[in-house]
């Protein structure tokens, strides 16, 4: 008989209060019993609507079933058949929108906490070193290139790596994971966790080399014609940061949030001086959009000792494109939204630093292009917000250097790959592309779908080319 | 691991380094940068390109030891590694076009002024190299220098070589003497880069500078090393370094540049700590 409690199985998390001012992950694990009763809720629907909104399809339903039977390991197996990253994805996937936004339980109350139960199942797993036992691949010895380290490069190259496949991942800084090191911080997901992830790709074969700038240390091409690789799949990210074109942007302490949560996560800024790279942040923060990043930058703000935080931005709370509970958990830790709110100029003092910040007011106007409504600045609403740091957070488009130092490589007139969506294969033979490269900023598990997706069609493409 | 398979002290402050990275020297032209990091804790620090040899696979970094990172990567000795070093970054310098050109030094400046000149000369440029030290006593690469261009000027802040003055004067001088210049190269800190494009800004001559801002990733990924040139916000890692130094926002970069001033001398006191055994806290 199921659990027919209607909601969820609380899981613990630090008081707000305290963890505003540590670095510790904000959630914590299921204890077996919790996870026990959470994994009695599921329905085991035959037609598992759960499993349609995942963009890797885990066998949803099959792993909570094991977790409920009691065997966490077999649970751990079936998730691993389809996904490089349980430990990531159970933290940092929009569950809401994908497979818990189909779940049968939410109809007449919270769906089942899958997010929290794979999670559970990926931690006791690595607890135990499951993740790093060594798989029995038959070898191939056909050498493949993934670029970047991201999600979408991570998951392709496990992909392949399953299939036989030699796979070397070329990565660009010193650490490999790309945004899910450089990006998310380490109270939403522990930086030891993601080396965990990376070393049980690192268990199947797959080789990583850091410190490689494609287009610049080695271009595709060069791939391709002299080291060996018969495909290559480019997973580099959208990571070029864009800044509002209004006064003030070159002032000191106006940052990119990707400048701000690289020296914070990658750096590890907060240990400073124990670490090299420092960071600091003004009496009070403002920043500038709306997204899990805004979220992220914002709660990393407060971390390092900001009084007052607020995050600016220029729809309102329904438009808000972060993750319900990023946005719950900024509140909680005292984050101020300031909606409605647009800036129009950040102001220094003499020595360039920041001193303040002009906002003017908006309303919601008719629908535009995107279907949300318009935001349009009320006349006379123009007042000066008292900051010292402001992190500009509204958005990142993909990082030009492949497309310019790989000859023919088609893309979007704004930077994106074009891909053929069904495989993930670019213009050039042997050459698949997928994650942010492609799609403009996204989320974690759509790249890691888009790997899936080029993964397979590149198993096929290398099948018929030595069938 | 990056081996260091030279080293050479150049003077009391600066040193010269051969690193084992073939993918970087196999691809590297003058005007690039790499990043290094010289341990687990470390920075990332950007450093111009000194030279290459794309046979032995090494690359060559001329640097003073002025920060807690360059004072660590000064005290590592032959044989030592060096964790991170990727490269090479930015957009090669572009010389072609040109029949005279001076290439000036100054400060920092003169360890990546010398290659520049060097790869101008190599390329059947009529190169004048200017350059300036506190003393003679700090003169560096002075037999390569005389290598690598047609005419080389050693200036002096105390005179003590016979040729007490700056290096923009001593530009100035030339300009004005008549020696056409297609364009001028300036490198150093970012103050002799401004004086050195005031100079030439009457006389309309090409200035091109090489930015060296405060930079994290070094591939477009922070804009950390945003710089404001002709109106418009360029990245100096994927943009440049090399920039039109007319049309650079001196002001701004300068004071950009000396955001982390404070943490900056808290870690070399740190660093000073770690030689001599003392223990100290910081606040």
């Amino acid at each position: 008989m199921p659990n027919m409690n209607p909601k969820k199985t609380p899981a613990p998390e630090q008081d707000p209060k305290v963890r505003a001012h540590n670095f510790l992950e904000v959630t914590q694990m299921y204890t077996p019993e919790q996870a026990q009763e959470e994994a009695q809720r599921c329905l085991n629907c035959k037609n598992a609507p759960c499993r349609k909104g995942c963009p890797v399809a885990v066998n949803i339903p099959a792993f909570i079933h094991a977790l409920a039977e009691g065997d966490e390991d077999g649970a751990y197996e079936i998730i691993r058949e389809t996904s490089a990253l349980p430990a990531v994805c159970g933290r940092v996937c929009p569950q809401e929108n994908q497979c818990e936004g189909k779940c049968v339980r939410g109809i007449k109350g919270e769906p089942v906490g899958i997010g929290r139960l794979e999670r559970y199942v990926a931690d006791r797993a690595m607890q135990k070193g499951l993740h790093t036992k060594k798989a029995d691949i038959q070898k191939n010895g056909i050498k493949v290139a993934v670029i970047g380290s991201g999600p979408a490069g991570l998951t392709c190259a496990g992909d392949l790596a399953k299939r036989g496949y030699d796979v070397t991942i070329f990565e660009a800084l010193h650490l490999a994971g790309g945004v899910l090191v450089y990006g998310i911080p380490e109270f939403r997901l522990p930086k030891a966790l993601v080396r965990e992830e990376i070393d049980s790709l690192a268990s199947m074969g797959v080789k990583i080399e850091r410190n490689m700038v494609v287009g610049r240390s080695i271009r595709v091409q060069e791939l391709m014609e002299e080291e060996g690789f018969e495909a290559v799949f480019i997973g580099s990210g959208a990571g070029l940061p864009q800044f509002m074109k209004i006064e003030g942007t070159g002032l000191n302490e106006v940052f990119s949030a990707n400048e701000f949560l690289t020296r914070f996560n990658l750096m590890g800024a907060y240990k400073f001086p124990e670490v090299d790279t420092p960071l600091r942040v003004g009496k009070n923060v403002a920043v500038v959009g709306g997204g899990n990043v805004a979220m992220d930058a914002a709660r990393c703000a407060m971390r390092l000792g900001a009084e007052h935080v607020y995050i600016v931005y220029r729809r309102s709370l329904e438009e808000l494109p972060a993750r319900r509970e990023e946005v719950h958990h900024a509140m909680e830790e005292g984050i101020e939204f300031k909606l409605l709110c647009n800036p129009t100029r950040i102001v220094g003092d003499e020595n360039g630093n920041v001193v303040g910040m002009d906002v003017i007011d908006m309303e919601l106007g008719e629908p535009d292009a995107s279907g949300r409504r318009r935001p349009v600045p009320k006349e006379g609403s123009e007042h000066r917000m008292d900051v010292q740091t402001v992190i500009m957070a509204i958005g990142t488009s993909p990082n030009p250097l492949i497309k310019s130092t790989t000859d023919g490589l088609a893309t979007q007139p704004w930077g994106g790959i074009i891909v053929d969506e069904e495989t993930g294969a670019t213009n050039l033979p042997g050459v698949y592309a997928g994650g942010d490269a492609v799609t403009g900023a996204a989320t974690v598990i759509l790249a890691m779908g888009a790997g899936k997706t080029a993964a397979a069609a590149m198993d096929k493409y290398l099948q018929e080319k030595h069938a | 691991m990056y081996r260091i398979v030279k080293k050479r002290v150049l003077n009391e402050n600066t040193v010269w380094m051969d690193i084992e990275a073939p993918a970087v020297a196999k691809h590297a032209q003058p005007g690039q940068f790499i990043i290094l990091r010289v341990s687990e804790n470390g920075e990332r620090i950007p450093l111009t390109i000194g030279g290459y040899d794309r046979e032995a696979g090494t690359v060559t970094i001329i640097f003073q030891m002025i920060g807690a990172t360059t004072m660590a990567l000064g005290e590592l000795n032959e044989g030592d590694s060096l964790v991170d070093f990727v490269g090479p970054l930015g957009r090669p310098s572009e010389l072609e076009g040109y029949k005279r050109i001076a290439v000036v030094g100054g400060g920092l400046g003169v360890a990546i002024a010398y290659p520049q000149a060097k790869a101008a000369h190599e390329s059947g440029i009529e190169v004048d190299l200017i350059v300036g030290f506190r003393n003679t006593g700090l003169m560096i690469l002075m037999d390569e220098m005389k290598e690598a261009c047609s005419n080389l000027i050693v200036m002096t802040d105390d005179g003590s070589n016979g040729h007490k003055g700056f290096v923009t004067a001593a530009l100035e001088e030339q300009i004005k003497a008549g020696r056409n210049y297609d364009a001028v190269i300036a490198i150093g800190p970012m103050p002799m880069m401004k004086a050195a494009c005031d100079v030439t800004r009457p006389y309309n001559i090409k200035t091109i500078v090489s930015m060296n801002p405060i930079m994290i990733d070094g591939t477009g990924m922070c804009g950390g090393c945003r710089v404001s040139v002709g109106g418009e916000m360029k990245f100096a890692c994927v943009d440049g370094p090399d920039f039109d130094g007319h049309l650079v926002d001196f002001d701004e970069a300068i004071r950009r540049s000396k955001v982390y001033k404070d943490e900056e001398t808290k870690k070399k006191e740190a660093h000073i700590c770690n030689l001599t055994g003392e223990v100290r806290t910081h606040a």
